[in-house]
C-alpha cells in the first residue's frame, strides 16, 4: 500500500478504550432489544428509518418491476386475444352471479334486523402494490407502497382476490409492512363456513400451511372445510376466506385434533393486494340499522 | 491531512449497494443462502480503514438492517457490533492472510453473527429449526475471495484512505 500524501497512516491503531466502547455499545443494543420487545413507543423511530430507507426497497424491486413491464408490453397478439376472451367470460360469470346480490343483501339485512343483530358493513378497499418481501426467510412480511399518506393504519387487514393475506404491523409515510397469516407469530380468529364452529388459525412458518390448535377431537371439522374470518377480536373484518382445511388427524390418545389448513390467498405470488378499511358504510340505509340492538343473537 | 477522511461517498455507496442486495427478493428456495452482504462490506472497510470504520458504523448499519428486515430493533446492531469489533482486533493478521485463510476467518465471523441472531430469535421463540441459519455464513465465505479484490480495487481507484 503506497502511503498517500504527507501523512503516513500509523501502523497500529490506538484502541485503548475499545473495551469501554464495546461494553457501552452492547448495553445500548440490549436496552434497545428489551425496549422494542416490551414497549411500542419505538415504532415512530422505526417508521422514520423505514421512510428513509424506502429508496433501498424501491431500487431492489426494480428487477421484478422490469419483469412485470415485459409481461405487459411484450406480448403476442394471440396471447392478448386469449386473455381478452378469458376475462370476458370471467366477467360474464361474475356479473351473472352478482345479479341476485342486491336482493340477497337486502334480504340478509332484513333478517338480521329481525334477529336484533347489527347490519353487516360493506368494506372499502385500497389497492396496494407489493414492493418488497422481508429478506429474512423466517419472517413472512411484505412491504406495500401505501402508507400514512394513504391513511393506512396499524392492524389493517390485507386481502387478495382469493382470501385474507395478513395485517399491517408498521406504517411509515409512504410504505407499510404487512405480517402474513403464515408467520409463526401470527394467529387469526376463524370460523368454519359450513357450521360456524370457531377456532384460531396460527401461522406455521411455511407459506402453504396454517395450523389450528385446541380444537376438540369430537368437533365437526373435515378436510375441504372453508375457514373464514370470524371477526372476533375486532382485528379482522368478518367473512373473508382464510384457508381450506387440508388434513384432520384425530388421535384417541390426545384431547385435541391436529388440523392443518392451506391458505386460500396466493401469499407468495401476488403483486397487488387490497387493504381493507373495515367499518365502512352500512349496506342498508340507516333506518334499518337503528332497529339493531347491541347484542349479537345471530350466532347461536 | 486533507487526504484522510476522503471518499465518504464511496463507502456510503458500497454500503447502499450492499443494502439493496440484502433486500432484493429471492426465491424461497435460495433465500436461506443469501450472503450477509452488509456484514461483508463493513468487515472489509473495518479491515482496510480501521481508523475510520468501527463500532459506531457497525451499530448504525445494524439498526438499518433491523428496520430493513422488520425484526426487533437491536438484534443486528448487537451481532454486527461484536463481529466488527472482532474483525478490528485482528485486522493486521487478516491483511496478511491468503484468500483462502481470509475466507475461513470470514466463515467464522459470519457464523458468529448468525449464531448471535439465532440466539436472540430463540429468546423470542422464533428460532429457525435446523442449521439453515448457518447457510449465509457458507455463502459469505465463498463470496469473500471475489468481493475483497473488488472492494480493494474500488478503494484504490477512488483513493479512499
Amino acid at each position: 500500500m503506497p502511503a498517500v500524501g504527507a501523512a503516513i497512516k500509523p501502523l497500529f491503531i490506538k484502541e485503548s478504550r475499545l473495551g469501554v466502547k464495546l461494553t457501552l455499545g452492547l448495553l445500548l443494543c440490549v436496552t434497545l432489544i428489551v425496549a422494542d420487545l416490551r414497549w411500542t413507543g419505538l415504532s415512530t423511530v422505526r417508521s422514520a428509518i423505514d421512510t428513509l430507507l424506502t429508496p433501498v426497497y424501491t431500487i431492489a424491486s426494480i428487477p421484478g418491476a422490469i419483469g412485470d413491464w415485459q409481461d405487459r408490453t411484450i406480448r403476442s397478439r394471440s396471447q392478448l386475444l386469449d386473455d381478452n376472451d378469458r376475462l370476458r367470460r370471467e366477467n360474464l360469470v361474475l356479473q351473472g352471479r352478482s345479479q341476485q346480490l342486491a336482493s340477497l343483501q337486502a334480504d340478509n339485512a332484513r333478517l338480521r334486523a329481525l334477529l336484533n343483530s347489527t347490519t353487516l358493513l360493506r368494506d372499502d378497499v385500497l389497492v396496494g402494490e407489493v414492493i418488497g418481501v422481508s429478506p429474512d426467510p423466517a419472517r413472512h412480511q411484505l412491504l406495500l407502497d401505501k402508507g400514512n399518506e394513504a391513511e393506512v393504519y396499524l392492524g389493517q387487514a390485507l386481502i387478495d382476490a382469493r382470501g385474507l393475506m395478513g395485517q399491517v404491523v408498521e406504517v411509515s409515510s409512504t410504505t407499510s409492512r404487512v405480517l402474513l397469516i403464515t408467520d409463526p407469530t401470527h394467529s387469526v380468529p376463524v370460523q368454519i363456513n359450513r357450521n360456524g364452529v370457531r377456532a384460531v388459525a396460527e401461522g406455521a412458518g411455511a407459506l402453504d400451511r396454517l395450523t389450528i390448535h385446541h380444537v376438540a377431537a369430537t368437533t365437526d371439522i373435515q378436510p375441504g372445510d372453508l375457514l373464514v374470518t370470524s371477526g372476533l377480536g375486532g382485528r379482522f373484518p368478518i367473512g373473508y376466506p382464510v384457508a381450506v382445511v387440508s388434513a384432520v388427524e384425530r388421535n384417541p390418545g390426545e384431547a385435541f385434533a391436529r388440523i392443518a389448513a392451506t391458505p386460500t390467498a396466493e401469499l407468495d405470488r401476488v403483486r397487488h393486494a387490497l387493504l381493507v378499511f373495515s367499518g365502512g358504510q352500512a349496506d342498508e340505509p340507516p333506518a334499518a340499522a337503528t332497529v339493531a340492538a347491541s347484542t349479537d343473537a345471530g350466532s347461536e | 491531512m486533507s487526504e484522510s477522511g476522503s471518499g465518504y461517498w464511496v463507502i456510503l455507496l458500497t454500503l447502499l449497494v450492499a443494502a439493496i442486495l440484502a433486500v432484493v427478493p429471492l426465491d424461497r428456495a435460495v433465500a436461506w443462502w443469501r450472503p450477509e452482504w452488509m456484514l461483508l462490506v463493513i468487515i472489509y472497510w473495518a479491515i482496510a480503514l480501521p481508523h475510520r470504520i468501527g463500532l459506531f458504523t457497525a451499530l448504525t448499519l445494524g439498526l438499518l438492517m433491523d428496520v430493513l428486515e422488520g425484526g426487533t430493533l437491536g438484534q443486528h446492531m448487537l451481532a454486527m457490533g461484536i463481529v466488527v469489533t472482532l474483525a478490528k482486533l485482528m485486522y493486521q493478521r487478516l491483511r496478511m492472510f491468503t484468500s483462502a485463510q481470509q475466507a475461513t476467518v470470514i466463515f467464522v465471523l459470519a457464523g458468529i453473527h448468525q449464531l448471535i441472531l439465532q440466539w436472540l430469535l430463540g429468546l423470542q421463540g422464533l428460532a429457525v429449526p435446523g442449521f439453515a441459519f448457518l447457510f449465509p455464513a457458507i455463502t459469505s465465505a465463498l463470496l469473500w475471495p471475489l468481493l475483497m479484490p473488488f472492494l480493494r480495487g474500488v478503494r484504490r481507484v477512488y483513493g479512499v484512505t
